[in-house]
Order: C-alpha cells, then structure tokens, then sequence
C-alpha cells in the first residue's frame, strides 16, 4: 500500500550528465582567499599539551584522521585510544579514565557526540562534572555530505546540558590556544574543531588577540552595525565588514568562541551602545545557538536594539558542494554581506 | 583502621550472616520509605556479601583509598541493597539507614555518585556502567594499578547497545583487571527479561565477545564464592563476567511467592511481617 503521502518524493537531478561542475568532495579547508593556512592545529596543539601534562590522554572513535588526532596518536602512541566505531564506550571510557585522573580528549564528528553519544556525555560525564574534554569535527556545514554529517544543532542540543562548557572557535588561532586552555578548565568541554588546513583570521585583523576561555572579544570597531558571530562565522563577519567598509558602512565584529557560559556583559555592554544594528552570526541553525542566546541576554537585560540573526536555517540541509552550499544557506561571505546591507 | 580482605576473611562473622544482614538493612529502608526495589535487594545479597567481605579489597574508614578495587553500580535503583551492604561494611553509617530515600539523605533511590560514599557512579541510565567500569580499568592499567573493577548490571541492561560496544572495546583492549557482574533475576520493567528481549544465549554471547564468562547460581553463596575467586584468578589479559541466576525476594518466602515484578508492592504491615520471616531464617 502506498498512499499519496508515503510516496517518497527525489529530489529532481538538474544536473546535466557529463557537465562538469563543482564536486561534493570534502573540501581541504575552509579559509577564504588570503588566508594563512596552518596545519591540523588541534593536533599539534594536543601534543604540546601532553607533553607538559601526563595526564593527557587522546581516544577517537575511527575518527583519529578526520579530526587531526592522528597527529597526537603518532607522536603519542602509548597514550593514545582507538575505541572503534562506538561512541557511546568512547564517552563512557572517557569517563572512567577521567575518574581515575586522567584527561582524555575524546574526539568524533559533532553529529555523533550530539546525537548518538548524547545520554553518556550527560549522565558519565556532565551530571560527574568531569574534565573530558570532547572535540568534535564538522561543527554546522562544513561537510557537503548532507544531514547525517551536518551537525547544524549540536549547540543547540549541548546548551541545555548542565556543568559542560561549550566553545566554537574561528580560527586555528583559537584552536591552538584554546586546548591549553580547556585543559586548565575544571570540568566538561564541547569543542567544535577546524580541521585539516585552518585559517588563520584572528591575528590578521587583530595582531594581539589571544583566546580566552569564556570571554568575547571585539575584533574590529565599527559604528553602524555590531556582528556578535561565533567559529567560523567570525571570518565570515570579519570578511564581509571589509567588504561593506568599501561601501561606507562600518561593522563592529565581537567574536564569541564560548558559546557556555556566555560573556553576557561584553555582549550587553557592546549592544547596549546606542545606533547600531545587531546581528547575530552562527555556523548553526538560528534555532537555540548563538542567536538566541543573545536575544535572551539582551531582552532580560533591557538591552533592545535593531537586531537580526544570521545561522542556518530549521531545516535539514541539502548535500552538495560546500561554497555552493554556504551561498545557498547564507553563510557565505558574499550573502552575509548582503543581508546586512538589505537591513540598513 | 585499614582492614583489607584477608583481615575480613579472618572475621567470625560469616558471609551467610553477612547476607543476612544486608537482607535485614535493605527490608529496614524499604520500611522507612513503604516501597523500594526490595526484590531485587534481597536477590543480590548473596553476590554483594561475596564482593565486600570475600572478594573486594578497600578501606572502610577511607572510601576513595587509592588502592581500592573499584565496584560500579550500573543498574542504579540496586542502590537500596549497595547502601545496605555499605553499612554493612561500615563505609556508611549504620544510623542513616533511618534517612533513605529522604530528602537530603545521602542515599537517594537511585544510587549517585555525588551523594554516597562507596557509591562511584551515578547509575540508572542503563547500560552505561560497563564502559565507565572499561575506562577505569585503562586507568588503573596505566597506573601500573593492581586493582580490579567490578561492574553490577541487570539482564536487562544485556538489551542496551552500548553494553556490547563495551563488551568487544573491553575484549580488544585485554582488560583483565575488569570483572562485569549479571544479574540474571529474569525481571526487568515489562515484565520477564527473556520475554523481552532474550539475551540467551547468554554465555555463548560473551564468550563470543572474547570474555571469560561464568554462569552460576546467585543464591548460592558457595559457588558465588568460587566464582569470584576464578574471575580473579583467570590467567591472561581477558575480561572476565559472571552471571548469577538469582531469585527476586530470596529469603522472605512470602514475596518469592508472590507474583515477581520489577516494583515489588509491599503492603504497610508486611515489612514488619517480612523482617519477622526473615528473622526466622536467621544464620545460627
């Protein structure tokens, strides 16, 4: 039997065959033109970590090449895990090695950690407030493989879990300074990780920025519109500002790479100066991410301006090319620039 | 006082009694409260006496002593009869039995790490105390630890995915020091765990999973007794699982009588009935 609302619907190819057009590879890296690239910076930024501190351990659950693990798993060996296809041991042997003093960096795709390993991140590791620290690949859309790789709602899932610190870094600046600085953290951390060949943005358009654990930092001053953007819908922000000071409008960026626990008084005191239009940047659905976040933050403080939100939207996204994608969902450099322009 | 287990083994008291007397705390806390998962207490007696006054080594008068062997309470709502058993042991005392279930207590109904002492994890969410139980075991292995770490869960947690996930990471990894405990009472919410979802069978399963497995009965505290000290004893880096086959409400016939379920009712009058019958069968 087959109703007419059982009938699966295809997509309709409008491709034509033999045409030749971009692929849905799995592309190197995500810097825009004129970007530095530094390589697998989580990785390299792990070992020096264990190298000063022996209680660094590294597991993976068959995701140590797809999220710059193996370069701590080389240097590493004896203190490396390769766990298998199983993410629920891996959070839960994340826990067990933390409990007898350990500090494992546990490190899957983001739609695993959220989806499938949730209940073990909750009840081994938050509700035990235990220092592991979870790194995931492919945070939002940075795959091209569609839904089951696009983990366009793990902030929105991990927000509402208590004890457990949340940061969604840019760049490999903040990737490589943000491991020593997890690590000195005491308790659960998410990351969203860069992986493969990182930008690096920060230091480009602000040569003294460092990354600091659960603080927002404005990167560029601007007096008609204030970006409040978190990962790499900073460089995206910080792209576009550049490109819209060309047509005199001047853009503020903060860059909040801690999403949990929020930097609520940098954001009130930024948005609360009078004029601007604020806008929210996030590589995420606009459902219970950055955006919302801030709006609760401003609302409950009385803070109320202009204010529009920038994310992915509720939806489950298509496959394709990764530039193709990021234009189409309004994340790309080029489209966030517009819509800024189309709200003045 | 830093009693290990040879000091125990030299205690007159002996592990009948000691069952005993986890039965008597666990029917005296369900009193308190008028419910509690008191079949499954008097069930797994006979195993927890075994763990705390044969098998496990551990230092009353300091519960986080490093040289502890480590015991993970996976099916959390057994905390009724792990809070007996550490009285028993003197690592709770005996005068809070009065305080459970309350609020504020420290023996909440399902056990959790942050409210007891000897309570390492915080269970209930089945399924996961054996990947918690495998990682410590890596723990303890890098430490150069000599440790063993005991993993109580339910047959109905053997219905969990990540039970096996932990089963095959365990095997690969050759953690000996890591002994997983079933409790095969043939109950879980729905009704009878092999109607559910059967695990049988059950010791062809671990055995596949690269485990040494034994099966034995549960209320029989000789063979748990042997079977603990193979677990241990086993030669070579292989994990080790015992499955007790035990009996809901063992030692209070009326309730091994009534019809078995998941939550057993007590009506008000019968913890008192139930500690007059279980008084009767009292150790000589």
């Amino acid at each position: 039997m087959t109703s007419a609302s059982m009938a699966r619907k295809y997509k309709a190819r409008q491709v034509q065959v033999g045409q030749r057009s971009t692929t849905s590879a799995m592309i190197a890296s995500l810097a825009a033109e004129g970007y530095d690239t530094v390589q697998a910076p989580f990785g390299h930024a792990l070992v020096e970590l264990a190298r000063r501190d022996e209680r660094v351990l590294g597991l993976t659950a068959d995701l140590g090449k797809y999220t710059d693990l193996h370069v701590f798993a080389e240097a590493m060996p004896d203190r490396f895990y390769q766990m298998g296809m199983a993410e629920a041991v891996l959070m839960s042997a994340a826990a067990g090695l933390a409990r007898e003093g350990f500090m494992p960096f546990a490190t899957t795709y983001a739609v695993f950690a959220a989806r499938r390993a949730y209940d073990f991140i909750a009840m081994a590791i938050a509700e035990e407030n235990l220092p592991v620290r979870i790194v995931c690949a492919l945070p939002g859309l940075t795959t091209g493989y569609g839904p089951s790789h696009q983990a366009t709602e793990d902030l929105a899932i991990f927000r509402g879990l208590p004890n457990l610190t949340i940061v969604d870094p840019c760049d490999a600046v903040d990737i490589a300074q943000m491991v020593p600085a997890i690590a000195a953290h005491d308790g659960p951390v998410y990351c969203r990780l860069l992986r493969g060949r990182v930008p690096v943005v920060l230091t480009r358009h602000k040569p003294d920025y460092r990354f600091e654990l659960g603080k927002a930092q404005l990167i560029r001053e601007g007096r008609d519109v204030l970006v409040i953007a978190t990962g790499l819908m900073t460089m995206r922000a910080l792209d576009a500002a550049e490109a819209l000071a060309k047509d005199g409008i001047d853009v503020a960026v903060l860059h909040v790479p801690t999403i949990k626990p929020l930097d609520r008084a940098t954001i009130t005191e930024e948005a609360g100066k009078a004029g601007r239009l604020v806008v929210t940047a996030e590589n995420h659905t606009v459902v219970g991410g950055l955006g919302e976040a801030v709006a609760t933050t401003l609302l409950t403080a009385g803070v109320t301006p202009a204010f529009r939100m920038i994310g992915l939207p509720d939806a489950f996204l298509e496959a394709g090319a990764l530039p193709t994608l990021h234009d189409m969902y309004g994340i790309s450099t080029d489209r966030v620039a517009a819509r800024i322009r189309s709200w003045l | 006082m830093t009693e290990g287990p040879r000091a125990r083994a030299r205690s007159n008291v002996s592990l009948e009694q000691r069952a005993w007397n986890i039965r008597r705390k666990a029917l005296l806390m369900g009193e308190v409260q008028g419910q509690g998962y008191i079949g499954q207490a008097l069930g797994i007696a006979d195993v927890l006496a075994a763990a705390y006054f044969h098998a496990l080594d551990y230092r009353a008068d300091d519960p986080e002593w490093e040289g502890r062997d480590r015991f993970l309470l996976s099916v959390g709502h057994y905390a009724i009869a792990l809070y007996a058993t550490l009285m028993e042991a003197g690592i709770l005392p005996e005068e809070e039995l009065a305080t459970y279930g309350m609020d504020d207590s420290r023996m909440p109904m399902s056990g959790m790490a942050s409210y007891t002492p000897g309570m390492e994890i915080t269970g209930g969410s089945l399924g996961q105390g054996l990947g918690i139980a495998l990682g410590m075991a890596m723990g303890l292995r890098r430490k150069g630890a000599g440790a063993f770490v005991y993993n109580l869960m339910s047959d109905g947690e053997l219905g969990e995915g990540s039970t096996w996930e932990a089963a095959m990471v365990a095997a690969h990894h050759g953690l000996g020091n890591l002994i997983c405990l079933v409790d095969f009472n043939n109950q879980q919410a729905d009704g009878r765990s092999t109607a559910m979802l059967s695990a049988e069978p059950l010791e062809a399963k671990w055995r596949a999973f690269g485990w040494h497995c034994q099966r034995v009965d549960g209320n029989d505290l000789k063979a748990v007794v042997a079977a603990f000290d193979a677990a241990r004893a086993v030669a070579g880096p292989v994990p080790r699982v015992i499955v007790f086959d035990t009996r809901m409400c063992k030692g209070v016939p009326f309730l091994e009588q009534r019809e078995i379920a998941h939550f057993v009712r007590v009506e008000p009058e019968e913890w008192g009935k139930a500690l007059g019958v279980l008084e009767e069968g009292r150790p000589q």
